[in-house]
């Protein structure tokens, strides 16, 4: 049941949750930037959380479908368009053979630069050590370990029973995790906190940063103050994780994401929280954040929060869908 | 290394237990043996854990596993940890072509370190190396021991295609390209072993941190003898286990 690439858009990847229990050998998680829109967009379809979808980063994307099928588009506020008429976001959608998806631009001010296309079944790519997930710089997993482009023919994996009844289904604002943007990013002190001055420490935590042209999977480079170190830059490598905020020896932030190296030589003053830090891969060039200070239980609420509501959106879909089934 | 590791946080989904701020062997191993002791006794909630020169990272879902009990588990651990592994050796024997197209870099290495070929060869291929750890690319291990006649700086202008395999002196660190990689080690011969293959489920890596590598030279007949084999049907390398008191 596969669909057909027209234009691939700026950088279209396949993920899922990402590949852990490799970072021993060297080898990255990589996964969504902006996992918790991965997750209800496929909780909504009644799909695994973990299953594989298209990561688009910015409008441009044109597929078109070989069967029917039901999608759902979350993250960023991307218009999209079926047939030629809008279509809404955050809203299961049914497509049909011949069908043509088109990421149009923004409906309204963008809200982020990268949307999740999740798809009823799920993106069916071959299963490499243990995902599904695109890492380009190592040229594995995903459809051929790269970005889709143009005339690639991509299959679904079979969708669960009832999967037409999502059809209509909606998530209300409350639960999509763009509704706190705005605030600051919550951080958490780093292993080399200690490596920094207090009028260091002070200059990350008050001061706004903005987002520079240099952002990828692997970093966010953000530009502001000079955060001044006690003693060096330089430390003996190790380890990082998705969100840890290096200060290199130019005083200047790189927030490290889903395709980062798994261990690095610089200083990290704080780790961006996994919330946070999906937030931020939202951002785009010229926006401005600030972090705040949180000790790592107050970080981990922001998880707890999330599984909650993403239980009540699964059980939204299920009285939905029961609803639909009986009329 | 530290008389305590430090607990370190990194985040609201990973901590750090720090052995040493230093490249340092008995902290590497005492790490080593706290990952193994902690991967055997599969902690529900615990995702994974990476070692580096001087501190594991342990990658967990806080949900499951909160910070405080992860400290407690992670502490009592360290407790009944000995030093046992210690006293013997994991050794992979990497068989290597040196010099000629396969090392590039050789009369580099010769005219730096004022030694022939062959005694280049020799020192090399005399001591064990130990893996620290594996970064930079998947499979990509840092090896310490190399013989410090040989140390010779990086490449100026660094290369920007070196193919897998590839066998490099940069300072006082050695190691092979396990992918395809731009890099500016200078390169004195190449590996036909696979050192990263996605497709194996098994074994995606050769190298685990720990081991020990034993270079051994080969003719370029026996590396392409090699190679197609590995290529085919995979080839596997020669592994042993010693006692440290042969090589002090």
């Amino acid at each position: 049941m596969p669909f057909r690439v027209e234009k691939p858009g700026m950088l279209t990847l396949v993920q899922d949750l990402g590949r852990w229990g490799h970072q021993f050998r060297g080898l990255t998680v990589s996964g969504p930037m902006d996992q918790f829109s991965l997750r209800i967009g496929n909780v909504m379809l009644g799909n695994e959380e973990n299953d594989a979808a298209l990561e688009i980063t910015l409008p441009g994307l044109e597929i078109v479908f070989q069967s029917e099928c039901c999608v759902a588009l979350t993250g960023a506020n991307f218009r999209i368009e079926i047939d030629g008429v809008s279509a809404p976001a955050w809203t299961v959608c049914r497509v049909r053979n011949g069908s043509r998806l088109v990421i149009k631009g923004f409906s309204g001010t963008p809200d982020g630069c990268r949307a999740y296309l999740c798809m009823s079944g799920g993106i069916d790519v071959p299963v490499v050590m243990g995902s599904r997930s695109t890492f380009t710089r190592g040229r594995l997993g995903g459809y051929k370990g790269r970005a889709l482009a143009a005339g690639d023919v991509v299959g679904l994996c079979e969708p669960k029973p009832l999967w037409r009844l999502a059809e209509g289904f909606f998530c209300p604002p409350e639960f999509r995790p763009g509704r706190f943007d705005g605030g600051p990013l919550a951080a958490t002190d780093g292993p080399q906190a200690d490596a920094f001055t207090e009028k260091g420490i002070k200059t990350f935590y008050n001061e706004v940063y903005t987002v520079t042209n240099e952002i990828d999977r692997m970093g966010y480079r953000l530009d502001g103050p000079v955060i001044e170190h006690r003693t060096g830059a330089d430390i003996v490598s190790d380890g990082i994780v998705h969100g840890s905020v290096q200060i290199p020896g130019d005083g200047k932030p790189i927030v490290l994401m889903a395709d980062r190296q798994t261990t690095g030589g610089y200083t990290k003053i704080a780790v961006v929280s996994t919330w946070s830090a999906a937030r931020l891969a939202q951002k785009m060039p010229g926006d401005a954040v600030r972090f705040c200070r949180v000790t790592e239980k107050e970080a981990t609420k922001y998880l707890v929060d999330f599984e909650s509501d993403l239980r009540a959106v699964d059980e939204l879909r299920a009285t939905y869908r029961s609803r639909r089934h009986t009329l | 290394m530290y008389d305590e590791p430090r607990f370190l946080g990194s985040g609201d989904s990973c901590m750090v237990v720090e052995f040493s701020d230093a490249i340092e062997m008995a902290a590497n191993v005492r790490l080593q043996s706290l990952r193994r002791k902690l991967a055997a006794q599969d902690i529900k909630g615990i995702r994974e854990s990476v070692p580096t020169y001087r501190s594991l990272s342990i990658h967990h879902d806080p949900i499951i596993l909160p910070r405080e009990k992860l400290e407690r588990i992670v502490q009592s651990a360290l407790c009944g940890l000995g030093d046992e592994d210690d006293r013997e050796r994991r050794i992979l024997v990497m068989p290597v072509a040196y010099g000629g197209e396969n090392g590039p870099d050789m009369a580099n290495v010769c005219s730096h370190t004022g030694l022939d070929e062959e005694e280049v060869i020799k020192r090399h291929t005399s001591r064990d190396c130990y893996c620290y750890m594996l970064g930079f690319t998947p499979g990509f291990s840092y090896l310490g021991g190399l013989d410090e006649s040989l140390a010779t700086p990086r490449l100026k202008n660094p290369r920007t295609l070196i193919p897998a395999g590839s066998v490099g002196i940069a300072g006082k660190q050695t190691g092979a390209y396990s992918i395809d990689s731009p890099g500016g080690w200078q390169l004195i011969g190449r590996t036909p072993l696979k050192l990263f293959d996605p497709d194996d489920p098994k074994n995606p890596t050769l190298i685990d941190a720990g081991d020990w590598i034993r270079f051994s030279s080969i003719s370029d007949d026996e590396y392409k003898r090699i190679k197609r084999e590995a290529d085919a049907c995979g080839y596997a390398p020669e592994r042993r286990v010693e006692t440290n008191a042969v090589q002090g």
